[in-house]
C-alpha cells in the first residue's frame, strides 16, 4: 500500500441481501487525489459496493475506514457529514423540488454558504441544468436528471465523490464533458473520486487506478494502463460491442 | 492502517450491566410518581397520600434485570440462532408450511365437534357440551371465520390490485341491509338474497370505483373512508328505510334445504330426533360462514391463475408498465373493486341472518380499519398469513373477555375487555417490527416453467393505490 | 423479411407537424419524419431534446399539442396514435415500448411477466375470466400455448434457467433484455426501445444488437429506438433521425448522419478543429467516414498511455499478428510510433459471420473487429482456410463459435490444447463461468481432433454428442 494514508479503504467486506451474498471479501482503498474506477459486468456488485460504503446495506463483515475513521456503523446521515457525497444509482433526485431546490438540499451541509458559487460551477458544467432552473426535477429527462444527480453530489462539497455509473444515459458530449470535468475538479481541488462505470474505457482513460469486480469478488486491480492493456480485460469490458 | 482508530466493543456482559442500570434509573424517573405514590380519599373525604415503594421497587427491578438480559443473553442468541438457521432451517419450514394449509383446513372442518367432544368429556353430559360449545361456536369460531372472510375480501383490492381502501366496511353494511331490508319486506329466503347480496355489493363496489380511479395512493385511501362514512350516515339519517339508529330487528334467519332451525315440530333438532338446543344453528352458521370463506380463497386462488387476477398484481407493481402493454387499468381496478366488494356483500348478508338484527353501529370505521389490519399483518396477499392473522386479532380480543384471572392479579375493578384495543394496538406494533411485511410475506408465484420458487417479500410492491 | 424492406418502402410510422408543449415549454418543435416499415429507425439527440417526448406522444402516453401520428399495420389499418389511449395504442395499433429506467413487475417472476403481455388474447380466451374460472378447456390451452410463447422469448434472451425468480432480482443488463422480450409477447409490429443499451457493458451491448436484428428479421417487427450507445445505433439501425431542443436537425442514413457536421457539434462530440484533423488524418489514410476516426482518437489514448509506461508494452502481451494497414497509416499520421496495441486482427470469418443482412458501413467494421487471440495458441487464420465446426462440441453454440474464431480460435486441436490460464480467457469473453471446464470442452476437443485426423475434413458427427 501507499505511503500516504489512504483516504477510503476498504478491507474485506461482506454485504448480503436477505441471504444472497452480494460482496465477498471486497478490499480496495482510495488514497487522496486519486480517481479509482470499478469495472465489471452488470450484477457483479459494484453498486452493492457503493451503496456499503454509505452503511445502506451495512458490511456484515469487514472494515470500511474513511480518513483513518471506522465508518462501518456509522449511521448513513453522518457517512454524508464526512463530506463523502454519492451519486447514486437511479440518479435518486427530489422529483417534486426544482432543480434549484434539488441543488439547495446537495448543499445542506454546509447552510447554504457557497451555494451561488457553487452553484455557478455546476452550471458551467450543465448548462442544461440552468436553462431548467424551475422545472421540478421529475419532469427533466433522463439524461438531465443523471446531471442533476451529479451536479447535486457535487453541491456538497465533498472530499470524497461517489459516482455510480454517471454516463447512464448521457450523450456522447456530455460524456466528454462529464469527464472533462472530473479529472479538472480533482487537479484543482484534489477531489478524490471513486467511481462505477460500464463504459470502462471511458472510466480507466480517466482513472489513476482500477479494479475489475466479478460475481462480488475483486479479481483483478493495477493502475489504468496495465488494465486497459490486459488482454483479459480487454476482452471482458473493453471489445464486446466492436466486432 | 495502523492508527486506524479501534472502536473495540465492550464485553457483552459489561455493556449489559450499564443497560441494566440504565433502564432501571430510567424506570425509576419514569415510575417515580406514578407509581410510586397514589392518592386516595380515606372515609372522612380527604386525600391522603400512599406511599408504595415496594410497588416501585418491583417496577425499577423488572426494567433493570430485563433490560440486562436482554442484552446479556436473549440478543446475543437470538442473534447467532438467526446467523445458524439461514441456510438450513429455510428447508424444514417449509415442509411443514406446505402442509400447514390442509392441516388447518381439517382442524376447521371438524372444530365445532371436538369442541363438543372435549366439553362433553369434561361436563359429563351430552347437553353439557353442547350448550357449552355455543361460545366457542359462536364467539370464536363464527366471529373469526367472518373477518377470516372480509379480510380474504380486502385481500383482493389491498393485497393483489394494491388500491388501498378504507371504507370496506361499507359493502359488508350494503351485503347486511340488502338481506335485512329485502327479506322483512319481502319475505325473501336467505339462498336468494344471498348472490343478491353480494351482486348489490359489487354494484356499489363499481359505483365508488368509477369516482377514485384517478386517484391514487393517500388520495384513494381518503376518499374510500368518506365513501364508508357516508354509507353510514345514510344508513343513520334515511330513516323511513332503514329505521335509523334503531336498526333492523327480526330478521330471517337461515335454512337448511328450507328446515328452519326452530324449537318447534318441524324444527331441525325435532325431524332429528335430537335434544332441543340453539346449538345446532350456530354449528350450521358456522359451516356456512366457513363455506363461504373457502369459496373467497378458491375463487382468489384461481383468479390469481387468470389473466385478470395477474393483471391485479401487475397493476399493484407498475400501473404505467401495465398500460404500455395493453391493459386497460380502469376496467381492471373496477373488477378489483367489484370482486372484493361481492365478497363483503356475502359475509354481510350472512352477518345479518346471524344477529338477526342489523344496525349502523356495526358498520363504523374501526371495522374496516380492523379488516385492513388483518390484511397488512397477515402479510398483503397471502391468504394462510391472512387466515392467521384474524384467528391471533379476533380470537385474541375474544380471549381477553375469558381472563377472569386476571381480576385477581389487577383487582376486581380491572376490566380486561377494556385494553381489548390497547392489546390490539401492541399487538400489531410487535408484529410491524417483527415481520415489516407480516406473517406471511413471501408470494407465491401463479405460474412456472421449473419450479415454483417464493417470491421474497424483498421484491414485492405493496401498490400505490 | 428483410426483402420486404426493399420492397415495401411505405412507412409504418409516419410522423406530421408533431409540437409538445409543457406551459411555456416547448419539448417537441414542429417535428417530422417516418419510420420505414421492417426496419430499425434510430432517434439520437442531446439529453432533453425531445426524444423520450416524442416516444410518449407515439405510445399516447402524453396528447400531442398539435401533430398527427399516423400509424399502418400490416393488414393496411390506419391508426391515428395521438387519438387513442395508450393501451389501445398497444392492443389495437400494435405499438408496444420500453422504458428508460426499466419498469418491470418486479415482484412477479420473470415467466409472469411474460404472461402479463399476454393478458388481451389471454382475456379473450378465458371468455373475460368466467368460463376460465369454470376451468374450461378452452383457457387451458391458451394459458398452456402463451406459456410456450414465452418460453420462446426466454430462448431468445438466454433467460430460461431463471424463469421462476422474481424479475427485480435479475442482473440489470438481464432485465433489459427481458424487458424487451415482455414488450414482443404483446405482438407489437412497431417496438419503440428507450435506450435499450443504457447500463450495459460493450459486450451487453453487443448481445442487445443481435438480439435486435433477431427481432427484426425474424418477426418482421419494425423497430424505433432511442440511444446514446453510437456502437449500437450506428452498427444496426436504417435509418437515424437526430433531434435538438425538440426540433430535426438531420435524417439519413447512419453514414449521412455521422458524417454530417451539425450533428457531430451537437451530439457526437468532437470539438471542431479535433474534426477537421481527424478528418485530415482519415482522408490521408483512406476511411471515409469519421466514427472510424473518432475510433483512432481512443487508439491514441492507447498510445499515449503506453508511451507513460513503456516498462510494460501492451503489444507484448498480444501475440503478433500482422497490423493493418490502413490503421497502421492512420496512426501514423499523427505518432511516429506505430505499435500494434489495439492491432485489429482481422479475423475474416468473424467479420462474415456479422450482420449479414446489413452491411451499413464496411470501413467502420473491418476496422472495428478487433480480437487480439485472449488464448496462447490463437491463430490469425484457419489452418488451410478453413475452420473446423466448433459447434460440434457440447455447450459450443454458433454464438461462442463466432466469439472464439474472432479470438482466433479455429480448431478442435487449440481447443484441447488449453492450459489453465487459456480457459480463463476464454471463459472471460465467452462470460461463462466454469462452463468450459464442467461441460468437458477440452475433451470432446481431444475426441474430435483425433477424429478429424483421421477423417480430415470433418463431418457432423452425431456421436460425438
Amino acid at each position: 500500500m501507499s505511503e500516504k494514508q489512504a483516504l477510503l479503504s476498504v478491507e474485506g467486506v461482506e454485504t448480503y441481501y436477505g441471504n444472497i451474498r452480494a460482496l465477498s471479501g471486497v478490499t480496495v482503498h482510495a488514497d487522496p487525489g486519486e480517481i479509482v474506477a470499478l469495472i465489471g459486468a452488470n450484477g457483479a456488485g459494484k453498486s452493492t459496493l457503493m451503496m456499503t460504503i454509505f452503511g445502506m446495506p451495512r458490511a456484515r463483515t469487514g472494515r470500511v475506514i474513511f480518513d483513518g475513521k471506522d465508518i462501518t456503523q456509522l449511521p448513513t446521515h453522518e457517512i454524508a457529514r464526512l463530506r463523502i457525497a454519492q451519486s447514486p444509482e437511479g440518479r435518486r433526485i427530489f422529483p417534486r423540488m426544482t432543480v434549484q431546490e434539488n441543488l439547495q438540499m446537495g448543499a445542506s451541509l454546509d447552510k447554504l454558504e457557497y451555494f451561488d458559487e457553487d452553484s455557478r460551477m455546476v452550471f458551467d458544467l450543465f448548462p442544461r441544468l440552468k436553462e431548467r432552473i424551475n422545472q421540478r426535477g421529475g419532469t427533466l429527462s433522463g439524461g438531465e436528471q443523471q446531471m442533476l444527480a451529479i451536479g447535486r453530489a457535487l453541491m456538497a462539497r465533498p472530499r470524497l465523490l461517489l459516482l455510480d455509473e454517471p454516463s447512464l444515459g448521457l450523450a456522447p458530449l456530455i460524456i466528454k464533458h462529464i469527464f472533462e470535468a472530473i479529472k479538472e475538479l480533482n487537479k484543482t481541488t484534489g477531489l478524490t473520486v471513486f467511481l462505477v462505470e460500464q463504459n470502462a474505457f471511458g472510466a480507466l482513460k480517466l482513472a489513476d487506478r482500477g479494479y475489475v469486480m466479478v460475481n462480488g469478488i475483486v479479481t483483478m486491480s493495477g493502475s489504468s494502463a496495465e488494465l486497459l492493456a490486459n488482454p483479459e480485460v480487454r476482452a471482458a469490458y473493453l471489445e464486446g460491442g466492436r466486432h | 492502517m495502523a492508527d486506524v482508530q479501534k472502536i473495540e466493543p465492550d464485553s457483552v456482559f459489561a455493556k449489559a450491566v450499564k443497560e441494566g442500570l440504565l433502564a432501571g434509573a430510567l424506570a425509576f424517573g419514569l415510575f417515580f410518581l406514578i407509581v410510586g405514590f397514589r392518592t386516595d380519599q380515606n372515609i372522612r373525604n380527604e386525600l391522603v397520600l400512599n406511599q408504595r415503594w415496594g410497588l416501585l421497587a418491583i417496577f425499577v427491578l423488572v426494567a433493570g434485570i430485563g433490560r440486562f438480559l436482554l442484552t446479556a443473553y436473549i440478543t446475543p442468541w437470538s442473534e447467532a440462532r438467526s446467523k445458524n438457521k439461514r441456510a438450513a432451517v429455510e428447508k424444514e419450514q417449509s415442509a411443514f408450511r406446505k402442509s400447514f394449509p390442509k392441516i388447518g383446513l381439517g382442524l376447521l372442518l371438524i372444530y365445532p365437534f371436538l369442541v363438543i367432544l372435549i366439553l362433553w368429556a369434561y361436563n359429563g353430559s351430552i347437553m353439557g357440551g353442547l350448550q357449552g360449545s355455543l361460545k366457542y361456536v359462536d364467539n370464536f369460531g363464527i366471529q373469526i371465520l367472518i373477518y377470516v372472510m372480509l379480510a380474504w375480501g380486502l385481500n383482493i383490492v389491498v393485497g393483489l390490485a394494491g388500491l388501498l381502501d378504507l371504507g370496506y366496511v361499507a359493502f359488508y353494511a350494503v351485503g347486511a341491509y340488502s338481506y335485512a331490508l329485502l327479506s322483512t319486506h319481502f319475505g325473501l329466503s336467505f339462498w336468494l338474497l344471498l348472490p343478491m347480496a353480494g351482486i348489490f355489493a359489487a354494484l356499489w363496489g363499481i359505483m365508488l370505483g368509477f369516482p377514485v380511479l384517478r386517484l391514487r395512493g393517500d388520495y384513494l385511501a381518503i376518499v374510500t373512508l368518506a365513501f364508508g362514512e357516508i354509507i353510514r350516515l345514510v344508513l343513520i339519517n334515511w330513516t323511513v328505510v332503514t329505521k335509523g339508529t334503531f336498526g333492523i330487528s327480526g330478521i330471517a334467519k337461515a335454512t337448511l334445504f328450507g328446515i328452519p332451525f326452530t324449537p318447534g315440530p318441524t324444527g331441525f333438532a325435532a325431524l332429528l330426533g335430537l335434544p332441543n338446543s340453539g346449538v345446532y344453528y350456530k354449528i350450521f352458521l358456522y359451516y356456512l360462514i366457513l363455506l363461504l370463506a373457502l369459496l373467497t380463497a378458491w375463487v382468489t386462488i384461481r383468479l390469481r391463475r387468470m389473466p385478470i387476477g395477474r393483471a391485479w398484481e401487475a397493476l399493484r407493481e407498475d400501473e404505467i408498465a401495465c398500460r404500455s402493454l395493453g391493459i386497460n387499468t380502469t376496467t381492471t381496478k373496477l373488477t378489483a373493486f367489484a370482486t372484493g366488494a361481492m365478497f363483503g356483500g356475502f359475509a354481510g348478508s350472512f352477518f345479518a341472518a346471524r344477529q338477526g338484527f342489523v344496525s349502523p353501529e356495526s358498520f363504523v370505521f374501526l371495522e374496516s380499519a380492523i379488516i385492513l389490519a388483518i390484511v397488512v399483518l397477515g402479510g398483503m396477499g397471502s391468504l394462510v398469513g391472512i387466515a392467521i392473522a384474524a384467528a391471533v386479532m379476533i380470537g385474541g380480543t375474544e380471549l381477553l373477555r375469558e381472563l377472569e384471572f386476571l381480576k385477581r392479579i389487577f383487582g376486581p375493578d380491572f376490566t380486561p375487555e377494556l385494553y381489548r384495543m390497547l392489546l390490539f394496538g401492541l399487538a400489531m406494533i410487535v408484529v410491524m417490527v417483527w415481520k415489516p411485511r407480516g406473517f406471511v410475506g413471501n408470494r407465491e408465484p401463479s405460474a412456472f416453467l421449473h419450479k415454483r420458487k417464493m417470491v421474497s417479500s424483498e421484491f414485492t410492491k405493496e401498490g400505490h393505490g | 423479411m428483410v426483402s420486404e424492406v426493399q420492397n415495401n418502402p411505405t412507412a409504418i410510422l409516419r410522423v406530421e407537424r408533431l409540437s409538445m408543449k409543457f406551459g411555456g415549454l416547448i419539448a417537441i418543435n414542429d417535428l417530422n419524419f417516418e419510420a420505414r416499415r421492417g426496419a430499425i429507425t434510430a432517434l439520437i439527440g442531446p439529453n432533453g431534446a425531445g426524444k423520450t417526448t416524442v416516444f410518449n406522444c407515439i405510445t399516447g402516453f402524453y396528447k400531442p399539442t398539435e401533430g398527427m401520428l399516423t400509424m399502418t399495420r400490416q393488414n393496411g389499418e390506419e391508426y391515428l396514435l395521438e387519438r387513442m389511449a395508450d393501451f389501445v395504442i398497444t392492443k389495437k395499433a400494435k405499438v408496444a415500448r420500453t422504458f428508460q429506467n426499466i419498469r418491470l413487475f418486479s415482484g412477479l417472476t420473470v415467466l409472469e411477466n411474460l404472461l402479463v403481455a399476454q393478458h388481451n388474447p389471454l382475456m379473450l380466451s378465458s371468455g373475460f375470466t368466467i368460463l376460465g374460472l369454470l376451468g374450461l378447456p378452452t383457457y387451458k390451452k391458451a394459458a398452456s400455448d402463451a406459456i410456450e410463447k414465452a418460453r420462446f422469448w426466454l430462448d431468445k434472451i438466454n433467460l430460461v434457467e431463471r424463469a421462476d425468480d422474481p424479475a427485480g432480482d435479475l442482473p440489470y443488463g438481464a432485465q433489459r433484455r427481458l424487458e424487451i422480450a415482455r414488450a414482443m409477447c404483446t405482438d407489437p409490429e412497431l417496438l419503440c426501445l428507450d435506450e435499450p443499451a443504457a447500463g450495459l457493458n460493450a459486450r451487453e451491448s453487443a448481445e442487445l444488437n443481435k438480439l435486435l436484428l433477431d427481432i427484426r428479421d425474424e418477426t418482421g417487427t419494425s423497430i424505433l429506438l432511442i440511444e446514446h450507445d453510437m456502437s449500437v445505433v450506428m452498427e444496426i439501425s436504417d435509418h437515424v433521425v437526430v433531434l435538438e431542443y425538440g426540433t430535426k436537425i438531420s435524417d439519413g442514413t447512419p453514414e449521412t448522419v455521422k458524417n454530417d457536421p451539425k450533428v457531430i457539434a451537437a451530439y457526437l462530440g468532437v470539438e471542431d478543429e479535433e474534426v477537421v484533423e481527424l478528418i485530415e488524418q482519415a482522408e490521408a489514410a483512406g476511411v471515409d467516414d469519421i466514427t472510424a476516426a473518432v475510433d483512432l482518437l481512443s487508439t491514441e489514448a492507447l498510445h499515449e498511455i503506453e508511451e507513460a509506461h513503456p516498462d510494460m508494452a501492451p503489444a507484448t502481451l498480444i501475440p503478433s499478428a500482422p497490423a493493418k494497414v490502413r490503421r497502421a497509416r492512420a496512426t501514423a499520421a499523427k505518432k511516429p510510433v506505430v505499435k500494434s496495441v489495439t492491432d485489429k486482427t482481422a479475423a475474416k470469418p468473424a467479420a462474415a459471420s456479422t450482420v449479414k443482412s446489413k452491411p451499413i458501413n464496411p470501413a467502420a467494421k473491418s476496422l472495428v473487429a478487433i480480437k487480439p487471440g485472449a488464448t496462447a495458441n490463437a491463430l490469425a487464420e484457419p489452418r488451410g482456410g478453413k475452420a473446423d465446426k466448433l459447434i460440434i462440441i457440447k455447450g459450443i453454440g454458433p454464438v461462442n463459435e463466432r466469439k472464439l474464431n474472432e479470438h482466433g480460435i479455429f480448431h478442435f486441436d487449440q481447443i484441447a490444447a488449453w492450459k489453465k490460464a487459456d480457459i480463463i480467457a476464454a471463459e472471460a469473453y465467452l462470460a461463462f463461468d466454469g462452463r468450459i471446464a464442467r461441460e468437458d470442452w477440452i475433451g470432446q476437443a481431444k475426441k474430435l481432433a483425433k477424429q478429424s485426423q483421421v477423417t480430415p475434413a470433418p463431418k457432423k458427427t452425431r456421436g460425438a454428442k
